[in-house]
């Protein structure tokens, strides 16, 4: 019994680790789809338009889109992030577009410092449901914008709201959707430090 | 269960003893280098009982500042932490804090410790057979990284949090509250005690699905398994998938808060409901963690004390699984209110009441488990009788809070509390203490009083439901939950659950005497002192079992009725 037993117990001490090697394995792979989900929400997000996220369309999209007779009530919302010193407005409140036509909002920005910022305007619509189907062909807020100190600027948005809108029942009662757009500082620097001269003007 | 133990067994352990055979290493290296599961396990249970007093006493905080309304304590208690002359903020943050360690501390250093690594480490290795868990070293650093945890987490209340001392996120430490609204180290430390605790039950987990798949005596099938080893397997499973996403979330947000990543961030491209989603897809999981052991406990109980087999023992055993995997696809209902179409949240609802099939399939097994039984009320019983109650009770209001219309009014109401408090406080804690009173003599080898075990149970039993049966009331009539204040309407139910408070911390003190009078005037407990219904392997053991068991291991024989 005691000579059989010995190599029995090495046997058992691999298995051993063989299953808790697997089982590690495992964990690792559940710590790797943690991370991996960084990605992967977002793509989700751009795909369904949850939580708010709107869609981006290129010209040759927005001019394929058919124009209905219907219309909807745009809402405008701008905000800065919590102790930007930006003034960050709309220049209209609101807007009727008719659904599937292009149309131009105009957004105002000031850099009320005595610093160069360089901010990024985060989006977002509500209601969510109706997110999927807000199109920005063109938007301030796919790049940053920079503001020399005192300068002030109007930023274009250009959009259009997909016809598929009028055909979802989780919209049937939406009659305004908001637009809302938040602006964070990505980098500030002194006026001193940027030359104009040094960039040949 | 179907295991019957051979009737020459108890002479196969002494045959093959050594003189030695239960000769106990130095009180340092027996307790501090443990490597036996049974020393871990009671370490494992002595550090819950520990913590659980302190997380019984944030409570007890909390109810007596509660007790009417207005700001009354917090004043007092913001000193007792360290503060010298608190403002008005951080003396409400001291609420912040006092929730948010009563729910990490019961949670991850009170139940998990008691029914995984306590009796979980205890009973396993019994009922299955083996001689120690698959890596005793391993189990030795599992227990002491789960303590390292409870040590952050404590220092954490002595640092600053950003609007006081301590950290003031609650136990879901949701962003961005976490990260940009918390500065100071208190979350830092939070969270790394988190790490360290989350570190140790991965371990802990690695060791049971080992155990329990290789250390088997022969012919202990896994369908022939007490069901208790079966609930730590699937608790171990979830565990093995779920921590991993919280470490995950966790470490994004230690780098949000100190390395400039932005993964919760909207300013960087990030999202905070990113992290409720991470944290739900560890947190749902996590509840049928705590609870699961339970249902093995209770299933050994009820089987005892019927004087027969568990009703549909493979029914229960993957109910529990079924449990298990419906877990991990119903996290979402914890979000309801952060914005959801109409279709998800019909999936999510109809996910959620799915649970309910499997849950009803152990709750109703366990009722024709004692129909024509031979049922002794013996006080693990009478635990395991209060548990079914209770539990059926917190999970009746999870069907209701399961839908997603309905949530959106009682979402963050006291309802909620009520309802996880009904299937944690009152059901995964009964079913501790069933376990406890099961187990106790097997594990000390001295006989508590039946007699106090009783009055334990009807004293705990009304205070628990005297605090948490008026919170349903509170909270469908609109009291919000994380408030140290309340409108004036709802004072007459706050005053009764804090009375209720005060009534089941008595119940605590009948058992401590309890405990006393078995280590002092205790009846020497026998092999098997609950008779002939306990089936399972611990009870051909003595009691307590000798230091090393199953030298030779038992064979488990052919049950005549398979």
């Amino acid at each position: 019994m005691a000579g059989a037993a010995a190599p029995s117990t090495d046997g058992k001490t691999r298995s051993n680790r063989r299953v808790a090697f697997i089982a590690l394995s495992m964990a690792l792979g559940m710590l790797g789809l943690g991370y991996a989900s960084v990605p992967l929400y977002r793509i989700f997000c751009q795909v369904t338009g949850y939580n708010g996220t709107t869609r981006r369309a290129d010209e040759a999209q927005a001019a394929a889109v058919q124009v209905t007779d219907k219309t909807v009530s745009i809402r405008f919302d701008a905000n800065v992030e919590r102790g930007m010193p930006w003034q960050f407005k709309p220049l209209q409140r609101t807007d009727t577009v008719t659904i599937g036509e292009r149309d131009m909002a105009l957004f105002w920005a000031k850099n009320d410092s005595d610093k160069v910022i360089t901010g990024t305007a985060s989006f977002n619509v509500e209601p969510e449901q109706a997110a999927r189907y807000f199109n920005k062909i063109q938007c301030f807020c796919f790049t940053e914008q920079t503001l020399q100190p005192g300068e002030a600027v109007k930023m274009p948005v250009i959009y259009y709201v997909d016809p598929a809108f009028l055909n979802d029942p989780d919209n049937k009662d939406v009659e305004q959707i908001t637009l809302s757009y938040t602006f964070h500082v990505t980098s500030t620097s002194d006026a001193k430090t940027l030359d104009h001269s040094q960039t040949g003007g | 269960m179907a295991t019957t133990v051979p009737e020459h067994f108890q002479g196969h352990a002494d045959h093959h003893g050594h003189a030695d055979h239960d000769h106990k290493p130095s009180f340092f290296a027996r307790w501090f280098m443990s490597t036996n599961h049974k020393d871990i396990g009671t370490m494992y249970l002595i550090f819950a009982i520990f913590a659980g007093i302190i997380g019984g006493a944030f409570s007890g905080m909390m109810r007596i500042e509660l007790a009417e309304p207005g700001i009354q304590y917090l004043d007092i208690f913001a000193r007792w932490f360290g503060a010298t002359n608190p403002d008005f903020n951080s003396t409400l943050h001291v609420w912040n804090v006092l929730i948010t360690a009563h729910g990490l501390i019961m949670v991850f250093f009170m139940v998990m410790p008691a029914m995984i690594g306590g009796f979980g480490n205890w009973f396993v290795p019994l009922m299955i057979g083996a001689p120690d868990m698959a890596f005793p070293r391993m189990n030795n650093i599992s227990f002491w990284l789960t303590v390292a945890g409870f040590i952050s987490l404590l220092c954490s209340a002595f640092v600053p949090g950003g609007t006081g001392l301590g950290a003031g996120t609650g136990w879901t430490v949701y962003a961005p509250l976490s990260t940009t609204g918390s500065p100071g180290p208190a979350v830092d430390f939070g969270i790394f005690a988190l790490h360290l605790a989350g570190a140790g039950s991965i371990m802990g987990a690695i060791n049971f699905i080992t155990t329990i798949f290789n250390m088997r005596a022969p012919g202990m099938t896994m369908h022939k398994m007490p069901l208790f080893v079966w609930s730590v397997l699937v608790t171990a499973f979830l565990l093995l998938l779920s921590l991993p996403v919280l470490a995950a979330a966790i470490t994004m947000l230690l780098t949000d808060r100190n390395f400039g990543t932005t993964f919760f961030d909207p300013s960087g491209g990030g999202d905070p409901v990113l992290y409720q989603h991470l944290f739900w897809f560890f947190g749902h999981p996590e509840v049928y963690i705590m609870i699961l052991p339970g249902f093995g406990i209770i299933s050994q109980i009820v089987s005892t004390f019927s004087k027969k087999p568990v009703f549909g023992y493979l029914g229960m055993a993957y109910a529990m699984v079924a449990i298990g995997v419906v877990g991990f696809i119903v996290w979402a209902h914890h979000m309801y209110a952060t914005g959801m179409s109409v279709n998800t949240k019909m999936y999510f609802t109809a996910a959620t009441m799915v649970i309910a099939v499997p849950t009803g399939i152990k709750i109703f097994s366990w009722i024709a488990t004692m129909w024509g039984g031979s049922v002794e009320f013996k006080s693990p019983m009478v635990w395991a009788i209060g548990f079914i109650f209770l539990f059926t009770v917190g999970g009746v209001t999870g069907v209701v809070l399961a839908n997603g219309g309905v949530d959106d009014v009682l979402h963050d109401t006291y309802y909620v509390v009520a309802h996880f408090h009904y299937v944690l406080s009152l059901g995964a804690v009964t079913a501790l203490f069933a376990g406890f009173y099961y187990w106790f003599p097997k594990m000390s080898g001295r006989m508590h009083s039946e007699f106090l075990a009783h009055v334990h149970f009807w004293i705990f039993f009304i205070g628990v439901n005297m605090i948490f049966f008026p919170m349903h009331f509170l909270g469908l009539q609109g009291m919000p939950r994380r408030y140290p204040d309340y409108a004036e309407a709802y004072q007459h139910w706050n005053h009764v659950a804090t009375i209720g408070y005060m009534v089941m911390a008595t119940s605590l003190v009948v058992w401590l005497i309890n405990m006393l009078y078995a280590f002092t005037a205790g009846r020497k407990a026998e092999d098997s002192y609950w008779g002939e219904g306990a089936t399972t392997l611990e009870w051909t053991l003595t009691s307590p079992p000798p230091f090393h068991q199953f030298e030779t291991l038992p064979v488990i024989e052919e049950a005549a009725h398979h």
